[in-house]
């Protein structure tokens, strides 16, 4: 059967996921294959080393550098003190002698008898990783982190801001084309999922996160609005480092942008359900999508459920969701896969897929400019 | 790696660029009519996951090429090598951007003379400059030593030092590598490799402080002479551990290595090598452009120096927010021509970085795309024009005159006026639904000066082309000539002060089909239908005491100008090219010049 591959966003209430859960540089994994974790258990430590302080020691005592050595009070490898001598000159009977000390505690790293520089590296800094999600360990990387892996409903986006949090899943919205303001947002929203609709004002947002709402999930925000936020434009979508306080999860795009009725269902029934979620986003090699994720933790999903993980193309009777004008946010069936290009309105030459909006409309759009629904 | 047949015994080749979204695969084919393009196809990079291996999208788009052509690439999960009767071809080279192609950090004594010198190096190579480091930089050692330490680069390039020059600055240069404990982009049990192309006094010392915490390479130094630039040894070198190291733990491709008959080559360093071999063998001053995705790539040749520029963030979808970042709201409004709600613009901005994928289904989205793509060459080329200079440092003679001219050494090498051909390359140039709108998208970036050629690459062989020189120039010569370039025409442009609507320009051609004179005002275009063989001969007279097109301030040019498919344009606009900030104005003046040029449809509303 012919079939098209577009990327699309997975909003899947039965999906097999696996997540990999990996330290920035190598350490200790805390778990075995086969472990049960919990969303929050730490599952990997390391300690990255500290900052390094270089200070021309040679110059500060006065002397050559290629005599530096038999004026150091340490040698490297030495653990050192804050205000610690670390190096002398004697001086005349007494007179005009000089002294270094350390500017910050930690390990004497090298010491150079060509510049006069020694180098200090502080104490290190310990980092964790935890599950993110409830499930099984199903394989560890060595010295590096272990994939998790469970059923779960997945819900991914377009465009994130912030990094991983957990919370309860509240609706903002009573329907996916709402508009949601400072209004919307209450104090018991504190700690929760909140789930908008159509479009959340910056307003909206800012009082998300005054009352410490832990993430925010809408169908389309102002691009603009981003750098009122942050006090500088996403130039390049690479995210997930902002420090918000609640993470932003946009499923649709820029603009006023109902959310699709079926991300919007889904999300309603796991209502009071834990969820995980990260706003980071990668729109480069190694293409990273924000994403919210409930686990099935005490419920076994038949085998038939569960969606298959591997990218599907497109197939007629496909539900697509348009990603450009002028049919930006539109959802529709494919009728037809044609195989033979055609002029478009801007005169490019391109391969169509014919489409169906359910209101009596039709239209052929350009296979670049759709997006499959994946369910 | 597969043994390269000899020269002059190849009688196919399949040659990829695996770029970081697209593997694009050609063939070219000795045929009774000389070495051609024949076919082409593309597929998915497959260096991510799931796939994580790089042969995955090279075998998908010969495949492509295999079932356009009727000739078997693919046998077995492998090329097919040698060509049997019409079947397999004789090599297999390649060329790679994957995975956010090579990228370096370099360093050097002082900023604008030897970290500058080794930029050059790394940079023509073929490689993005993820920093530069210099020992009077405004960063405090620890705040250098910790970018460092976030970068991961694939290699880092020291310079510092003339040769006898200073030693303490390097040295301390290589302390704070050394501190920094810099670790590869790609992870694996390996050492960083880091070529140290300084002053070779104290290549000894540098050996012992990094030789154990680094795979070090020395080399030749950079800049032995403050008057004199040495970057082969240093790209040569880059070019050698890129293979080595870099590419030999990305995924799959040891595999690509053990097919390719020359080694595999980073995307820009073998347009670099085409861009150079078009202005050495037509003896002529090129810029050349690669509009991406993500990055653009702006080379130039002058008086036979060799340049080129990375602009990491300037590009027509991953990067096209960073366009509008950049350059504002403002600059990519003035080339629109339709009015159009500002918020509605950043939105759809914003959308096509988040889907970098789609194309321009309406026109008016064509126009708005081509209106970012402007600013993204503009901006691109001065970057390249800042860093194309002469070099700095140098002791100059001055006269009383120079005294009072703050330039002299560091002056850019990029002289418009001396400019003979304007090459564009990539997406946005290469598949413009008219030729008119490439020519014009780069007449409004580049802003040429008197008269220039301007040619785009027909669909991106470039790269392609710049590995097969290495093995066959006269196939690639060829190919290049008759399917890669596409001349579209020449530009007239005279420069002086601009005073809009007063008489500008006669000018008198001797067509073929008879003598043509056209007056022109200040603030038009002009085309005229023209092939570019054999050319016309032309007759431009500046109608202003002050206007020049090349002749001196008011004098008639008398020249053989060459056409295209789109032909010859004249272009009175002023440089810099004059836009009223007014909108009703300028949406006007836009009009005027999109009709002139029979750039777009004319459609209502359009």
């Amino acid at each position: 059967m012919a079939a098209i591959f577009t990327p699309g966003l997975t909003v899947t209430e039965h999906h097999l996921i696996h997540k990999t859960r990996q330290l920035p540089l190598e350490g200790e994994v805390q778990v075995k294959v086969g472990d049960m974790v919990q969303a929050d258990d730490v599952v990997a430590r390391t300690e990255l080393p500290g900052k390094v302080f270089p200070v021309n020691v040679a110059n500060q005592l006065g002397v050559d550098p290629a005599r530096l050595k038999s004026h150091m009070l340490v040698k490297i490898g030495d653990s050192v003190e804050k205000d610690q001598k670390i190096a002398e000159t004697p001086g005349f009977w007494g007179f005009f002698a000089s002294e270094a000390t350390a500017i910050v505690s930690g390990t004497v790293e090298s010491i150079s008898v060509v510049t006069g520089m020694v180098i200090i590296q502080a104490a290190p800094i310990p980092v964790e990783i935890d599950a993110y999600i409830n499930g099984r360990v199903v394989d560890v990387i060595p010295g590096e982190g272990c994939v998790v892996q469970n059923q779960a409903t997945m819900v991914q986006g377009i465009f994130g801001l912030g990094g991983e949090t957990r919370g309860e899943i509240a609706m903002a919205a009573s329907t996916p084309d709402e508009v949601i303001g400072p209004q919307h947002i209450t104090a018991e929203h504190r700690g929760k999922v909140v789930i908008g609709g159509a479009y959340v004002t910056i307003e909206g947002l800012r009082k998300a996160v005054e009352v410490g709402a832990a993430a925010l999930v809408t169908g389309g925000f102002d691009y603009d609005e981003i750098k009122e936020l942050l006090g500088y434009e996403v130039g390049v979508a690479i995210t997930g480092g902002e420090d918000l306080g609640t993470t932003l999860v946009v499923t649709e795009g820029f603009g006023q942008i109902g959310m699709a009725p079926a991300t919007f269902e889904l999300l309603q029934k796991k209502v009071g359900q834990r969820a995980s979620v990260n706003g980071a986003t990668q729109i480069r090699a190694g293409v990273i999508r924000p994403e919210l994720v409930v686990t099935f933790d005490d419920e076994e999903v038949p085998n038939e459920l569960i969606a298959d993980p591997e990218p599907q193309g497109i197939k007629v009777g496909d539900l697509i969701r348009g990603i450009r004008a002028p049919w930006f946010g539109r959802i529709g069936t494919v009728k037809d896969l044609p195989v033979q290009p055609i002029v478009v309105d801007s005169e490019t030459t391109v391969r169509v897929l014919e489409v169906d909006f359910g209101d009596g409309e039709t239209a052929p759009l350009p296979r670049s400019n759709v997006e499959r629904i994946e369910r | 790696m597969n043994q390269a047949p000899p020269q002059g015994s190849i009688r196919s080749v399949l040659a990829t660029d695996c770029g970081s979204t697209t593997t694009k695969a050609i063939l070219i084919e000795k045929t009774a009519d000389g070495w051609r393009q024949t076919w082409r196809g593309e597929a998915p990079t497959t260096v991510e996951a799931p796939f994580e291996d790089v042969t995955r999208g090279v075998l998908n788009a010969a495949m492509e090429v295999q079932e356009l052509s009727g000739r078997e690439l693919v046998r077995d999960g492998n090329i097919r090598i040698p060509d049997e009767d019409g079947q397999g071809v004789d090599m297999y080279i390649s060329t790679s951007s994957a995975g956010g192609g090579l990228q370096l950090v370099v360093g050097g004594v002082v900023r604008s003379m030897t970290a500058e010198s080794a930029m050059r190096a790394a940079l023509g190579a073929g490689a993005i400059v993820m920093d530069a480091f210099a020992t009077n930089d405004k960063r405090k050692p620890f705040e250098q030593i910790e970018r460092i330490r976030q970068l991961r680069p694939d290699m880092i390039l020291l310079a510092g030092g003339i040769d006898g020059g200073t030693k303490k600055h390097v040295m301390a240069l290589a302390e704070m590598v050394a501190a920094a404990r810099p670790r590869t982009r790609l992870g694996g049990g390996f050492n960083l490799p880091i070529i140290f192309a300084g002053n070779q006094e104290v290549a000894e010392p540098i050996e012992e402080l990094l030789g154990t915490v680094s795979d070090l390479q020395v080399v030749e130094n950079v800049r032995p002479v403050m008057e004199r630039e040495n970057l082969g040894p240093a790209r040569d070198k880059i070019h050698d551990l890129f293979m080595e190291h870099v590419m030999a733990q990305a995924p799959g491709y040891d595999k690509l290595m053990s097919w390719v008959g020359v080694p595999i080559m980073p995307t820009p360093g073998a347009v670099g090598l085409i861009m150079q071999t078009i202005a050495e063998r037509k003896n002529i001053n090129v810029v050349g452009v690669d509009i991406g995705g993500a990055t653009t790539d702006v080379f130039s040749v002058f008086d036979g120096t060799f340049n080129r520029t990375v602009s990491a963030n300037l590009g027509m979808s991953y990067s096209v927010s960073n366009v509008l970042a950049e350059a504002g709201l403002p600059s990519i409004l003035r080339w629109v021509p339709f009015p159009i709600d500002e918020k509605g613009l950043r939105n759809r901005i914003g959308n096509k970085m988040i889907r970098p994928t789609t194309i321009p289904e309406t026109l008016e989205e064509l126009k708005i795309e081509q209106a970012i793509a402007r600013e993204a060459l503009r901006l691109a080329f001065i970057q390249h024009k800042e860093f194309a200079v002469e070099l700095r440092g140098v002791q100059q003679e001055r006269t009383i005159a120079d005294a009072f001219r703050q330039s002299g050494s560091g002056d850019t090498l990029v002289k418009m006026a001396k400019l003979d051909l304007i090459v564009g390359s990539g997406g946005v140039l290469s598949h413009a639904p008219r030729r008119t709108q490439s020519m014009r998208m780069m007449i409004d970036a580049f802003e040429p000066e008197w008269v220039t050629e301007i040619a785009v690459d027909s669909i991106f062989m470039m790269p392609h082309l710049g590995v097969l020189s290495t093995v066959d120039q006269e196939a690639a010569t060829e190919v290049f000539e008759r399917d890669c370039i596409i001349y579209l025409g020449s530009c007239v442009a005279p420069t002086g002060e601009y005073k809009p609507g007063r008489p500008a320009l006669k000018v008198e051609l001797a067509m073929p089909d008879g003598p043509q004179t056209h007056t022109m005002n200040e603030g038009q275009l002009l085309k005229i239908e023209l092939e570019h063989e054999p050319g016309v001969q032309a007759t431009i007279t500046p109608l202003q005491g002050d206007l020049d097109v090349g002749a001196g301030p008011g004098k008639a040019l008398t020249t053989t100008l060459r056409g295209g498919v789109v032909g010859l344009v004249f272009d009175t606009r002023g440089r810099p090219i004059q836009i009223p900030e007014d909108g009703r104005d300028r949406v006007s003046l836009l009009e005027s010049w999109v009709q002139a040029m029979d750039e777009y449809p004319t459609r209502e509303g359009a």
